[in-house]
């Protein structure tokens, strides 16, 4: 009974917060000043026509920077705890998965997986960019784990991947410091002509480093769970 | 144009909220995984609507992709564990 009557009065707490705030809510004329910055100024300092991936990945790079180490934190947590007894019911066979799953992830993985590719690597062309890209591969991983789940990946391979695209993500940051104006600057590389594949100085090389990393992070975290085995 | 617009938002706030209730109170635990992962698709294409495509992908491919897949695979090593 106090328990239901408590409920009740979190919810008529909250509608009363979200009602007033709501009713209070007035649309901006304008852009503020930070925001026209970035509208006015992003293609002509960074040659970028997607103006939120100059912002993750040139204005606000220590922030990705930041992101992509609580991921990193996330998936070696993961696999400290979920590796323990790793290698025990290896032995114990599991029922072979349907005609149509196997069928259709060895058609479907190829493509998912070019698409994850695609995505990180035009991220300053088009929407999405590196933590979708490598959401989107990881997605491919998890379709070949559902269809096989005993299949062996090499942790080794994964780990070397997740580590050199880190280091070198923050080897350009620090070039950045140390030849251009700040940290993860983008002027190292020729900006090019708007819109090409190879333009927007270091952005493609940035965000696609940051795509094979966070596809790694993921794949790893995915792989530690499902090699575990009644822990 | 406009009217359209919010028309559609209204359609698609609606079937959230009966997603999200499905979600919570589903006889099923596949069934409620599943209407988990279509909020999240709704709420994809909701935020498209509202003009914003990067946090559209990012919602698709983990919040409906990823953590559903993870959410099933979960499942079937639970129900496994008990069968034993």
């Amino acid at each position: 009974m106090i328990k239901r009557f408590t409920v009740l009065l979190l919810l008529v707490g909250l509608a009363t917060i979200f009602f007033s705030l709501a009713l209070g809510y007035v649309p901006d004329e304008s852009l503020n000043q930070t925001a026209r910055y970035y509208a006015e100024n992003t293609v002509s300092d960074t040659g970028a026509t997607n103006i939120v991936t100059a912002i993750i990945v040139t204005y606000r790079g220590l922030d990705t920077l930041g992101e992509v180490t609580v991921l990193f934190l996330t998936a070696a947590i993961v696999g400290l705890v979920l590796t323990r007894g790793a290698e025990e019911g290896k032995g114990k066979p599991m029922l072979p998965s349907g005609e149509l799953l196997s069928t259709g992830s060895g058609l479907l993985v190829p493509l998912i997986l070019l698409l994850g590719v695609y995505v990180f690597v035009n991220g300053h062309l088009t929407p999405g960019g590196g933590f979708q890209g490598g959401a989107i591969l990881a997605s491919g991983i998890m379709l070949i784990l559902l269809t096989d789940p005993m299949r062996h990946f090499s942790h080794r391979l994964i780990g070397l991947i997740e580590s050199v695209s880190g280091l070198v993500f923050i080897t350009v940051g620090i070039l950045g410091i140390v030849l251009g104006a700040g940290f993860l600057d983008n002027s190292l590389l020729p900006k090019g002509t708007l819109g090409e594949l190879f333009s927007a100085g270091t952005i493609p090389l940035v965000y696609s480093l940051i795509g094979l990393k966070v596809g790694a992070e993921f794949s790893s975290m995915l792989l530690s769970l499902s090699e575990t085995e009644g822990s | 144009m406009n009217t359209l617009l919010v028309g559609m938002s209204i359609v698609l706030v609606i079937a959230m909220i009966v997603t999200a209730l499905v979600a919570i109170s589903g006889r099923r635990l596949s069934i409620m995984i599943l209407s988990a992962g279509l909020v999240s698709l709704i709420a994809s294409v909701m935020f498209l609507l509202l003009a914003a495509p990067d946090v559209a992908m990012t919602e698709a491919a983990i919040g409906s992709g990823l953590t559903t897949f993870l959410f099933f695979f979960v499942l079937g090593r639970v129900r496994g564990e008990s069968d034993d």
